[in-house]
């Protein structure tokens, strides 16, 4: 928890909206319900097309193959990277509710809601809270036990990692329902490669202890305060966190009584 | 029976090769290297029948008491989330269908509806698809309970409950194979609908089943309800109430038997669950027979949901009924036929692309290898699999593979509360334990 990552993290969130009107929708979406009813559906498409030729690209080739490490024999693939999300008032559903109870919750606990919350994201019918990592048990601690809110039970940690998005590159994303009020909700923190730490939910949800081994083992993500952070999937002694984008797909030589087995892409092809 | 000290571990080591627990005993009644200390840890699996595959438990036993249960799992991760990173979405579902292979349906299903919410197709998938993939996930959930009260039978003995469950659940895998072509890893159920229809016959065979099975449930029930030794073993066995579950994360038959009606089903409705007529089965015992129970219960509702399901699909089909998304940008082209040779892409289809439709063949060509694009965003899609919520999450970039996908699998989050169902308990209910728990470990590890 540098001083400077909100510095770092600001030109990654803003340089996209600068170039995007931020009325625009993300990267290619189903843009035939936002058109006007009297347009053709292939004007539609072009429209459609012409919107993500617009947008800036977030990199080329497949998950950095730069020859021909993409075996669907279709190289020439260029991502495109989508506006940061944040939705303005109103959120739709029960969303609005949910983001009054849970601002007013954190008032009682001395903490204002857009201290604890960097962004609100309400996207394809689900609400996504993006906290910032130092208040994190604490939203979560009153989104388990105020009665208005009453989440009850947590679905996980699932950890993504982000590369191209400097000083946000790791996020863990918590899953919550409320069987209460039958709700679900999202939230998204997001740290910086460089200190990969967040605070852990083990002590608010216990079932969060093997998830967040996973995200650690998987990911790098540190969780600060858990009982016992060790690698769950991959052996003890495994170098390296797998589903990091920079982690290569199967590059590990294999060891079978004496003879080794090259990674695939080191493998004799005949061609 | 060998014994001896490593440097890595706490006090003596005895290595058991079987029928040999008597010389253990009197080795360990040998004044050790902690005198008064009894404590022995054992280490059941990770090649043990009664761990529902490579489930590895770390028992530390006062004499037969439970001390501490440590569970240890890795030893089935085959990856394969970070290798749907490397295929399009609709070979996703290949892979993904291996993760839970006794729920082969579900996996596909929750991977399809993440995938479909993101496409923000969802309102349009037809009809037809979706009371398909109801069918097949119902037909699925009675196999996959089967295999579960059949393999908790042989665990605490009772041979003539696997062989019955394994009996009956082999008439699941037929229609699975008559409609699918294959009895596990299907990769049936597709971004946008199916990849097929079903065959012809397949409904009077689903009515066949229908008709038998309800008097083969009942005679797994004779074999088991009431059984003197099966409630020895299992009443009051393996406790977990209500706070335990929220507490720890636990979903499926294992909450329902502390008395909540809590399926994703009922309470968040999808692929048209609402208009179906089912109940939610509880149980308020906490214990494994409950979960037993409700095991039983859920599969006799799952043959009237089933039934419901095929009266609508063997009604007259509406005109325009299909079982993939009529929208050429994303619906899986090719339509498979049973040739002179085997399975191969129709002969209607390939004189379709070769000779009549430029677009038609682009856009084949396009999906196949190059496959639909997703616009970017995240959702997060949670199913009811047979045991509890299975959630996708998928993150997608905008390109034609996923950013990311994790899955919340059931299993994972239920052996996690092993520990407490065990500890203070004997050690032969931590083999009732685990089995009414019912924990897939092809899920656990991914």
């Amino acid at each position: 928890m540098t001083e400077g990552n909100p510095v770092q993290g600001q030109p990654a969130e803003s340089k996209p909206a600068e170039s995007t009107p931020p009325e625009t929708k993300p990267a290619g979406g189903m843009p035939a319900e936002a058109k006007p009813a009297e347009m053709q559906p292939g004007e539609q498409a072009a429209l459609a097309g012409r919107e993500r030729l617009s947008e800036q690209v977030a990199r080329t080739g497949m998950f950095g193959a730069e020859t021909t490490g993409d075996t669907s024999g279709y190289g020439g693939l260029m991502v495109r990277r989508p506006p940061p999300l944040s939705s303005p008032r109103p959120y739709g559903s029960y969303f609005d509710d949910l983001a009054d109870a849970l601002g007013s919750s954190l008032d009682q606990a001395g903490l204002a809601f857009g201290d604890a919350i960097e962004r609100v994201v309400s996207d394809r019918g689900e609400l996504t809270f993006h906290v910032r990592r130092e208040h994190l048990t604490t939203v979560a601690g009153r989104l388990r036990d105020d009665p208005a809110l009453t989440f009850e039970l947590c679905s996980g940690v699932s950890g993504v990692h982000y590369p191209a998005d400097p000083g946000r590159e790791l996020h863990a994303v918590y899953h919550l329902v409320s069987l209460t009020f039958n709700r679900r909700l999202r939230l998204e923190v997001s740290v910086p490669d460089s200190d990969p730490h967040i605070p852990t939910m083990v002590r608010v949800y216990p079932t969060c202890d093997w998830h967040e081994r996973e995200t650690w083992d998987f990911f790098g993500l540190i969780f600060d305060g858990h009982p016992a952070l060790t690698r769950i999937e991959m052996p003890d002694d495994w170098k390296g966190h797998p589903q990091r984008k920079d982690y290569p797909l199967g590059g590990i030589p294999v060891e079978y009584r004496g003879a080794t087995v090259p990674p695939p892409d080191e493998r004799r092809a005949y061609e | 029976m060998t014994s001896g000290t490593e440097a890595e571990t706490e006090g003596r080591v005895y290595n058991v090769g079987g029928q040999d627990w008597d010389d253990v005993v009197a080795a360990a009644d040998q004044a050790g290297d902690r005198p008064g200390d009894e404590r022995l840890i054992v280490n059941m699996g990770p090649q043990h029948p009664s761990t529902h595959g490579v489930l590895r438990l770390v028992l530390t036993l006062d004499a037969e008491t439970v001390t501490e249960l440590r569970p240890v799992i890795g030893y089935l991760h085959t990856g394969i989330e970070k290798n749907m990173e490397f295929r399009t979405w609709t070979q996703g579902v290949t892979f993904c269908t291996r993760m839970d292979y006794l729920a082969p349906l579900f996996n596909e299903t929750a991977f399809c509806l993440a995938t479909e919410r993101l496409l923000g197709i969802t309102d349009r998938i037809p009809e037809r698809a979706t009371v398909i993939r109801v069918l097949m996930m119902e037909l699925n959930r009675i196999s996959s309970h089967l295999m579960a009260i059949a393999t908790f039978g042989l665990e605490l003995g009772a041979t003539t409950v696997l062989l019955n469950g394994l009996r009956e659940r082999e008439k699941v895998l037929d229609l699975f194979e008559l409609i699918t072509g294959l009895r596990m890893n299907h990769a049936y159920i597709r971004p946008g609908g199916v990849s097929q229809d079903l065959p012809s016959g397949a409904i009077e065979k689903i009515r066949e089943f229908l008709a038998i099975m309800p008097a083969l449930l009942g005679d797994m029930r004779k074999l088991l309800d009431a059984n003197p030794i099966y409630l020895a073993r299992t009443k009051g066995i393996s406790f977990l109430d209500l706070t335990g579950c929220m507490t720890l994360g636990v979903t499926g038959p294992v909450l329902r038997s502390t008395g909540l009606p809590w399926d994703l089903r009922k309470s968040q409705p999808y692929c048209g669950y609402e208009t179906y007529e089912f109940d939610v089965p509880v149980q308020d015992t906490c214990d494994a027979y409950g979960r037993y129970l409700v095991r039983m219960d859920e599969m006799e509702q799952s043959l009237a949901i089933i039934e419901q399901a095929i009266d609508r699909l063997a009604g007259s089909r509406p005109p325009g009924d299909r079982i993939m998304i009529a929208d050429a940008k994303i619906g899986w082209p090719a339509q498979l036929a049973l040739g002179p040779d085997g399975l191969g892409n129709s002969p209607d289809h390939i004189k379709h692309i070769m000779g009549q439709s430029m677009e038609a063949l682009i856009h084949h060509f396009k999906l196949v290898t190059e496959g639909f694009r997703v616009p970017a965003g995240q959702v997060y899609a949670a199913i009811e699999s047979p045991r509890g919520e299975l959630g996708c999450h998928a993150v997608s970039d905008g390109g034609t593979r996923p950013y990311r996908v994790h899955f919340r699998d059931p299993s994972f989050a239920n052996l996690q509360a092993l520990p407490a169902m065990c500890e203070g308990g004997m050690v032969a209910d931590v083999i009732a334990a685990v089995a009414s728990t019912d924990p897939v470990m092809g899920g656990v590890d991914r």
